[in-house]
């Protein structure tokens, strides 16, 4: 009878987590330490980009995370808003600042990469305005979740957000291609970079993508933890209350 | 529900000189920008249409937060979840009625202010077309999040930092179609974009604004 499921209990959920997050938190090191290392110090520069194409190495697991982050909140929305597990809206409530910080440290490390080889912190290019715009729809989900003060209607409202929300960031998404195309002529600034990495660079990338996604694993499990006490000691204080 | 949208219509006219509230501050902004950036009538007709959809989208933001909230307090919207019409019908009128009440007068004005930017000639049809075709899913998107905040107290910045994002694609293809017909290009490929937005919007959203309704009565 084992099934997904049962980890909808908290009771359950905290127990396997208390027992699987040690290891997690290992793991997640192991990889970030070799990824970040092998890349930084062990990896040659780049002909025409110099030592500043190391900067792929925080940049391309960011904005992979920044996404799926925000495909996991809109998976744990559906299951809440479906079947009523109060850990799958702690989970999507718990990854959505991990998801908005990992948004911001492409953009950040993006500009920072962008000024050396674009000659610009910034250009309004579809990929950059797309994810300007994701970081203001994790903004918006956020700020709900904090100006609803009953936990059940902020969960509700919350996932009813982040569904149509979902829907309206594809559509930006492409909406903004279909913009740029019309004021500039041709992708010049857009670095299509998996397809032309050489080795070199891909494998210590892939360990840095595997670090940064147990990286979310661990903090999200960790965050929804807190959550979950958070909850706990709510109802403790609203018996003591009554009592 | 003809009922209902006549009886939203009629308070939107009359009941405290909010009506032509958005039409003013439309005007406003218009009137703000050759401040902001020159009298150059070479740069204001190049950014005419992009301002001039800006100017409705703020302006029909305003009066989004009124849609829900008189109601959510005088307990009329309790009758209306109860009432024998489904609340996703509520909803579609709620909005239709927001959207004549403050949006439509924006639409047919917006000619005489693309005269006061030195919009091209060209661009005058479009400009109309673009607004009415989607200023609808404004209205929509705006009713939707008017209904995830309609219980918080001070919901308004909430309001518009929800709210937005979501306009993204509207404003994209809506700017877009008018830049291109006053450069007398192609509009086709914008404007059916637009429309289907529009549509898919009155198609679904109601059902969302509905559902965040029911979760706020609760």
């Amino acid at each position: 009878m084992a099934s997904i499921w049962q980890y909808a209990n908290p009771q359950k959920f905290m127990q396997s987590t208390t027992a699987v997050l040690p290891y997690l938190a290992v793991l997640t090191v192991a990889a970030l330490a070799t990824g970040l290392i092998w890349g930084f110090f062990f990896t040659p520069d780049d002909y025409k980009q110099g030592s500043t194409v190391k900067i792929i190495y925080l940049h391309v697991p960011a904005a992979l995370m920044a996404i799926n982050a925000w495909f996991m909140m809109l998976v744990a929305s559906l299951i809440w808003f479906v079947r009523r597990h109060h850990v799958s809206a702690l989970a999507a409530k718990a990854a959505a600042p991990i998801g908005m910080t990992m948004t911001l440290i492409a953009l950040i490390t993006g500009a920072l990469w962008g000024q050396p080889m674009w000659g610009t912190y910034w250009a309004w290019d579809p990929r950059l305005t797309t994810f300007l715009i994701l970081f203001l729809f994790y903004l918006g989900y956020i700020a709900l979740w904090a100006a609803i003060e009953s936990p059940d209607i902020a969960a509700d409202l919350t996932s009813v957000l982040c569904m149509v929300g979902s829907v309206f960031a594809l559509l930006s998404r492409y909406a903004v291609n279909f913009w740029n195309q019309g004021l500039h002529q041709g992708a010049s600034l857009s670095l299509d970079k998996e397809e032309n990495v050489a080795d070199v660079f891909y494998l210590p990338l892939l360990v840095c993508i595997a670090g940064f996604v147990l990286l979310f694993i661990t903090l999200v499990l960790l965050r929804t933890r807190t959550e979950i006490r958070a909850r706990r000691l709510q109802a403790l204080i609203a018996r003591e209350r009554m009592a | 529900m003809i009922a209902l949208f006549t009886r939203d219509l009629a308070l939107a006219i009359r009941a405290g000189g909010g009506f032509g509230l958005g039409l003013a501050f439309f005007l406003i902004v218009t009137v703000l920008v050759p401040f902001g950036v020159g009298p150059e009538s070479g740069i204001l007709s190049t950014i005419a249409p992009g301002i001039l959809w800006i100017g409705a989208l703020l302006s029909c933001l305003l009066s989004l937060d009124r849609i829900f909230a008189l109601d959510f307090e005088d307990g009329s919207l309790d009758l209306l979840a109860t009432a024998p019409i489904p609340l996703e019908g509520v909803v579609l009128m709620k909005a239709a009625a927001h959207w004549v009440a403050t949006v439509l007068p924006l639409v047919l004005v917006s000619p005489v202010l693309g005269l006061l930017l030195n919009l091209e000639p060209a661009g005058y049809s479009w400009l109309v077309i673009s607004l009415a075709l989607g200023t609808p899913a404004l209205s929509m998107i705006g009713t939707f999040g008017a209904a995830l905040t309609v219980g918080l107290k001070r919901g308004g910045l909430l309001l518009s930092l929800l709210v937005l994002p979501l306009y993204v694609p509207t404003l994209i293809f809506g700017a877009e179609t008018v830049k291109r017909g006053a450069d007398g290009l192609a509009t086709g490929t914008p404007t059916l974009m637009l429309a289907g937005i529009t549509l898919g919007t009155l198609a679904l959203l109601p059902f969302a604004a509905a559902a965040a309704i029911r979760v706020n009565l609760r």
